[in-house]
């Protein structure tokens, strides 16, 4: 089970508080009715399913219930950051590296496998 | 390749077993193939055995970046089964469920398929409408699904718990005599031999790191980890990965990857006769010949490629076995697991050629793509050989986003999965 910090209740909760709410940064269009099929079906269907480095939307449902955001990396499972919903990416490189080891799956150790 | 029989293992008991040849072997690739497949699971080495029986294509590759049979198709719970409600989902199962009845022969393989029943449990009014609504539409395509009442289900499988005071009473079940269990690795392991004695190279430990292109724009071949490889034309069958290898060619799916975990009990006699499943307080159990016991339970609720998932999931389906079948309460969990599992926005799979000419995907299978093996391999080859879809998916479009035909199992879908 994960940790997630809240960055509106400024603490580190349980997952079972949360959801996760797709994607983050994708501008809901305004035009909907006169868009085109190929734009809708971008904006609705598909999706980036990122191997890495992803930006996704949490909502602290059973606490504050606010959404937010966070980068977390989908083969670790690691969030690196969190952050108020409306603000734009944050700078990820000053941010500390990971250094403790990330969970041993196949995923994460298959490259080194002989 | 020498036939498996029962002449076969007198004779090798005779001589102290020396005489087994390697199932398949594992040959230096080419530098060029008429259809490369990547991913060696069940879907994939079984198109890569249907494209070579049925449309005499031999000339193929399929690279699996692991080992065979090591994805989703060593990690799901063996459940087979056609009850789907839409008439497409009713064709493809069921198509699979035909072809799982006399597998074993066809590919000279025992893959142990086993029609003992799956029962889906009811628990309340809202269940039994559906399930009947089920029951009737399936009949309608003639697939074979009935009604239970609660003191047959418990006839049917004499573990579950029909009292009023269960936690989770039960007021019926749907029942399909034909679904029923597969030896998931045997599934592979049976296809990868079959394939690779027709001809098929499979090539593990060999990771696609790129698709090729022509100045065309159709596909050339793929890079990896193994050098450069020529193809005309390329099959993704990668699951959980599928957007990643799609991605290589420039085509954005819609598909999101969920961990889906699995655990099995210690072994212990045989108990339990069928498959159990239910939606509403989410568990299905069924055991395994060796005698565990095998449980399913449902996917995170975040996407990830991690390959595990959390231990509440399972915690929670536990709680519900223990519920249903308090038989089962003082019994250990041996082992847990997880896969990650390619899910579409309307719970049915894609079987299709794209938008780049001569690549085909078969994904979005989510969580319930093993029962399907067979039928979607027997499709996707012939969806590969001819350039256009077999009549049963047809349906099965990436274009379905984009027109809105969908197959929204999502909702119909009578478990999930």
């Amino acid at each position: 089970m994960l940790l997630i910090y809240c960055p509106y209740c400024e603490e580190e909760r349980s997952e079972l508080e949360f959801r996760q709410a797709g994607d983050a940064h994708i501008a809901r269009p305004t035009n909907m009715t006169e868009m085109t099929d190929e734009d809708f079906e971008a904006f609705f269907f598909l999706r980036d399913n990122v191997k890495g480095l992803t930006f996704e939307r949490w909502r602290h449902l059973n606490g504050c219930g606010r959404f937010f955001n966070a980068a977390r990396d989908t083969v670790s499972d690691k969030f690196l950051t969190t952050y108020k919903a409306g603000l734009p990416r944050p700078d990820l490189s000053t941010l500390r590296p990971a250094t403790e080891a990330t969970v041993e799956t196949y995923e994460a150790t298959e490259s080194n496998a002989k | 390749m020498r036939k498996y029989s029962v002449f076969a293992v007198a004779r090798e008991a005779m001589r102290g077993h020396r005489g087994w040849e390697a199932q398949w072997t594992s040959p230096e690739p080419r530098k060029e193939y008429d259809v490369i497949i990547i991913g060696a699971g069940g879907h994939g080495l079984g198109t890569a055995y249907y494209l070579a029986k049925e449309h005499g294509i031999t000339n193929i590759a399929v690279l699996e970046k692991g080992w065979l049979g090591g994805g989703n198709t060593g990690r799901n719970t063996t459940i087979i089964r056609s009850n789907y409600l839409y008439d497409e989902s009713a064709g493809i199962y069921d198509h699979a469920l035909k072809l799982w009845d006399g597998l074993s022969q066809d590919l000279n393989y025992n893959v142990m398929y086993s029609a003992r029943g799956v029962m889906m449990l009811s628990h309340n009014i809202h269940d039994q409408q559906v399930f009947k609504r089920h029951i009737h539409a399936n009949r309608l395509n003639g697939i074979d699904n009935e009604w239970l009442t609660p003191e047959q289900a418990k006839e049917f499988c004499p573990p579950l718990d029909i009292s009023r005071t269960a936690r989770y009473p039960i007021n019926g079940a749907a029942l399909q005599r034909r679904g029923g269990t597969a030896r998931h690795d045997a599934v592979a392991w049976g296809y990868a031999r079959a394939a690779a004695d027709r001809g098929v190279h499979i090539i593990q430990n060999c990771e696609v790191t790129g698709i090729r292109r022509n100045p065309d724009g159709s596909v050339a071949g793929v890079d990896t980890n193994r050098g450069q490889i020529n193809a005309k034309k390329v099959g993704v069958v990668a699951a959980g990965h599928t957007s990643v290898l799609m991605e290589m060619a420039g085509v954005r799916m819609p598909l999101v990857s969920y961990p889906l975990q699995a655990l099995v009990s210690e072994p212990i006699k045989p108990i339990f006769p069928c498959v159990v499943m239910s939606n509403t307080v989410h568990a299905y159990i069924s055991q395994s010949d060796k005698g565990e016991l095998v449980i399913g339970a449902g996917t995170d609720q975040y996407s990830s490629y991690s390959q595990t998932g959390g231990l509440q999931i399972i915690t929670h389906t536990l709680d519900a076995i223990c519920e249903l079948f308090p038989i089962f309460r003082r019994m250990k969990m041996m082992r847990s697991w997880g896969g990650i599992v390619d899910v579409t926005p309307d719970r049915s799979p894609i079987l299709a050629k794209t938008p780049v000419s001569g690549l085909y995907v078969n994904c979005g299978w989510g969580t319930g793509g093993f029962k399907a093996t067979p039928g979607s391999a027997n499709v996707f080859a012939h969806t590969i050989a001819n350039d256009a879809p077999h009549k049963i998916n047809a349906p099965f479009t990436l274009e379905r986003f984009r027109s809105g035909r969908l197959i929204d199992e999502a909702a119909a879908a009578a478990v999930a999965h």
